[in-house]
C-alpha cells in the first residue's frame, strides 16, 4: 500500500485547535465539544476516550467533514481542512486526507453491493480507470485485511461482523488516506474478533505508517493500539498524555473514574455510581491538561 | 500478506434474468393477480391485432345485439362490438394511469430526494407546498384541467400526475431522511462521492422497493380516477374505446336490460384495480419483511 504520508519534516499529520461544536435542542443549546486542541505526528495513534455523550463521535465527524465546527481549525499535513468542499477535486483531496471506519459493521456497508463491487466503486472514483488494475488492487486490499475472493463476491449480509469490519477497513484503505479515524470500530464485535481486528489495525499501522485516531470508551483497547490518549468529559479535554502514563497514574478524577469503571473481581458498581455523582464539572476540575 | 488473485470481485455476479420475476411471486392469490396483470398487459400491447372488429365503427342495424358468433359480448347502443371495444379500451385504460404513475413517481422521487438531502428551510418549504397539493383531490384537479385545456387524455393525465406527486414525494422524503442518517451513506460521503451520486446511486436503490410498492397501489387509484373522468364524459372521448366511457355509453343498455356492454368494462376495472392492490400490498409486505 502506498499511503500518502508526509515525510518526517516536523509537520504534524493532523493539528486541531480550538474546536467547538454546539447543538440546538428544544430546551436550549448543548455543547458537544468545547475548545478541543491536539496534534498527531505522522504515523501516530491517538485514542479519544470518554463515555457516551462526551463528544468523541462529534469530534470524529468534524474531522471527516460530516459535521461543521462552530469554531476552531483542523489542519492536515499543514493544510487547513475546508469546512465545505465544492467540486470533485476538493472532495477527493479531503477523502485522501481522512477516512473512517464506523462503529456498526452491519450498517456501514451498502447491503446491495458485494464487497468487491464496493471496493471497485471506491477505486474507480479515485482514478483507477483500468479494470485489471482495479481487480488486482481489490485483491491486495482484501489480502491486507485477511479476506479473499469468496468474500469479494459476497454481499455484507453473507459475512460475519468481523468480516464486515475488515471489509470496511479495506474500503477505507482503498482511498489511501493519511489518517484513519476509527469510531468505536471494535465495540460491536465479540472479544475474540475484537482482538483479531486490533491486531490487523496494528499491522496496518506498522506496514503503512498511516495515522490512527481511535475513538473508544474502552481504555484497554486504546492501550493496545495508541501512543497517546485524550480523555473527553462533557466535550472538554480533561487529560491528554501518553497512554501508559494515563493508565498507570491518571491525573484527573474523571480518568480515575473511567479506569475504576472497568469490571473486575470485587468491582462495586454502587461505589462507581457514587463517585460519578461527586465528580466536578470539567471546567471546575481544572480543564485541559496538555501533553506537551 | 500476499495478494490473492481476483477475477470476479470487481463486477457484481451475473444474475439469472428470470430470478427476480420468480422472486416476485408469492401466494396463489398474488400469483393469480400477477397472471391477470400480465394478460391485460399483453392485450394492451397487441390490441389492434387481437380485436376482431374495429370498435370505432358501429352498425345501427346491430344495436344492442345479443352475444353470439358475430359479437362475442354483444353490442352497445351504437352497434359497436363490446368485445373489441374492451380489448382496444385496455390501451387507454392502462396507459393513461401508467403515464400518471410514471410521471408522479419520477417527479416525486426527485422532489422527495432533494427535500430530504437539503433539509432545513428548503425541506420545510417543500413540505408546505406538498401540503397545499394534498388539499386538492386528484379528480377535482383533473376536472379543472379539462375545463382549462379541453377534453381528452393529456390534460387529465398531467393534472392527476401533479395530484399524485405529493404521495410519492412525501414517502420518498421520509424514507430518504431516515436512510440518510445510516452509516453507509456517511461512508459514501467520506469516500468523496458527490451529493448527486450518493442520493441517486447510493440512497435511491435502497428505497426503490418501497417506492415501487406505492407506485403499484397508485396505479389502481389512477385507473379508477381516469375511468371516473371518462364516465363523466370528460376524459377519453368516443369513438376512442375506453373502459370508463364504455360504462357511460352502457347506461342506456342497462335500461334496455342488456347490461353486458356496461358490466364487462366495469368488471375489467375491478379486476385490474384489485390485482394491482394485491400485488402492491404484497410488495409492501415483502419490503417490510426485508427491513424487519
Amino acid at each position: 500500500m502506498t499511503t500518502d504520508v508526509t515525510p518526517h519534516d516536523g509537520t504534524p499529520l493532523i493539528e486541531v485547535s480550538g474546536l467547538r461544536k454546539t447543538y440546538r435542542t428544544g430546551t436550549g443549546e448543548v455543547v458537544a465539544v468545547e475548545d478541543l486542541s491536539f496534534s498527531l505526528p505522522v504515523g501516530g495513534a491517538l485514542g479519544l476516550v470518554g463515555e457516551s455523550g462526551s463528544g468523541k463521535t462529534t469530534t470524529a465527524r468534524m474531522l471527516l467533514g460530516l459535521e461543521r465546527p462552530d469554531a476552531g481549525r483542523i489542519m492536515v499535513r499543514g493544510t487547513p481542512l475546508a469546512e465545505t468542499v465544492r467540486g470533485r477535486a476538493a472532495r477527493l483531496a479531503r477523502a485522501k486526507a481522512v477516512q473512517m471506519v464506523f462503529q456498526d459493521p452491519y450498517l456501514s456497508l451498502d447491503g446491495r453491493l458485494s464487497i468487491g463491487a464496493t471496493l471497485d466503486g471506491v477505486l474507480r472514483l479515485h482514478g483507477v480507470r483500468d479494470p485489471a488494475a482495479r481487480s488486482a488492487r481489490i485483491g491486495e486490499l482484501l489480502a491486507q485485511v485477511g479476506l479473499g475472493p469468496r468474500e469479494a463476491a459476497t454481499r455484507p449480509r453473507g459475512l460475519s461482523g468481523g468480516q464486515r469490519q475488515r471489509a470496511a477497513i479495506a474500503r477505507a484503505l482503498a482511498v489511501e488516506p493519511a489518517l484513519l479515524v476509527l469510531d468505536e470500530a471494535v465495540s460491536a464485535l465479540d472479544v475474540s474478533v475484537q482482538a483479531q481486528v486490533l491486531n490487523l489495525l496494528a499491522d496496518i499501522r506498522r506496514d503503512t505508517g498511516i495515522g490512527l485516531i481511535f475513538v473508544s470508551h474502552d481504555l484497554a483497547v486504546v492501550r493496545y493500539l495508541c501512543d497517546e490518549a485524550l480523555v473527553l468529559h462533557r466535550g472538554r479535554t480533561v487529560e491528554h498524555r501518553p497512554v501508559g502514563d494515563l493508565l498507570t497514574a491518571p491525573a484527573d478524577p474523571y480518568t480515575r473514574l473511567l479506569l475504576a469503571s472497568i469490571p473486575r473481581p470485587g468491582w462495586d458498581p454502587e461505589h462507581i455510581a457514587r463517585q460519578r455523582r461527586e465528580l466536578p464539572a470539567p471546567a471546575a476540575a481544572g480543564g485541559v491538561v496538555p501533553s506537551e | 500478506m500476499s495478494a490473492v488473485t481476483l477475477d470476479s470481485a470487481a463486477a457484481p455476479p451475473r444474475r439469472d434474468p428470470l430470478r427476480r420475476l420468480r422472486r416476485l411471486g408469492g401466494s396463489w392469490l398474488v400469483n393469480t393477480c400477477l397472471v391477470i396483470l400480465a394478460v391485460f398487459l399483453v392485450v394492451a400491447l397487441a390490441a389492434p391485432w387481437l380485436a376482431p372488429q374495429d370498435p370505432r365503427f358501429g352498425a345501427l342495424s346491430e344495436t344492442f345485439a345479443d352475444p353470439g358468433a358475430a359479437h362475442w359480448l354483444g353490442t352497445d347502443q351504437g352497434g359497436h362490438d363490446t368485445f373489441s371495444a374492451l380489448i382496444e379500451g385496455t390501451r387507454t385504460s392502462l396507459f393513461g394511469p401508467l403515464a400518471v404513475v410514471v410521471f408522479a413517481t419520477v417527479a416525486g422521487i426527485a422532489v422527495g430526494l432533494f427535500s430530504a438531502w437539503r433539509g432545513g428551510w428548503v425541506d420545510a418549504a417543500i413540505g408546505r407546498v406538498l401540503d397545499i397539493l394534498f388539499a386538492f383531490p386528484a379528480l377535482l384537479l383533473a376536472i379543472l384541467a379539462v375545463a382549462l385545456f379541453g377534453k381528452g387524455l393529456t390534460a387529465p393525465v398531467l393534472a392527476m400526475a401533479v395530484a399524485y406527486l405529493p404521495y410519492t414525494a412525501r414517502l420518498v422524503r421520509g424514507l430518504a431522511a431516515a436512510e440518510k442518517s445510516r452509516p453507509y451513506i456517511a461512508a459514501y460521503r467520506v469516500q468523496g462521492h458527490s451529493p448527486v451520486f450518493v442520493s441517486v446511486r447510493g440512497l435511491l436503490p435502497n428505497i426503490t422497493p418501497t417506492v415501487l410498492a406505492q407506485a403499484t397501489v397508485n396505479f389502481g387509484y389512477a385507473l379508477l380516477d381516469l375511468a371516473a373522468l371518462s364516465f363523466l364524459g370528460l376524459g377519453v372521448q368516443p369513438p376512442t374505446p375506453d373502459w370508463g366511457s364504455m360504462i357511460n355509453q352502457g347506461q342506456s343498455a342497462v335500461l334496455q336490460e342488456r347490461p353486458l356492454s356496461a358490466i364487462v368494462p366495469a368488471l375489467a376495472i375491478v379486476l385490474v384495480v384489485v390485482a394491482f392492490n394485491v400485488v402492491g400490498e404484497h410488495l409492501a409486505d415483502r419490503v417490510a419483511g426485508r427491513d424487519a
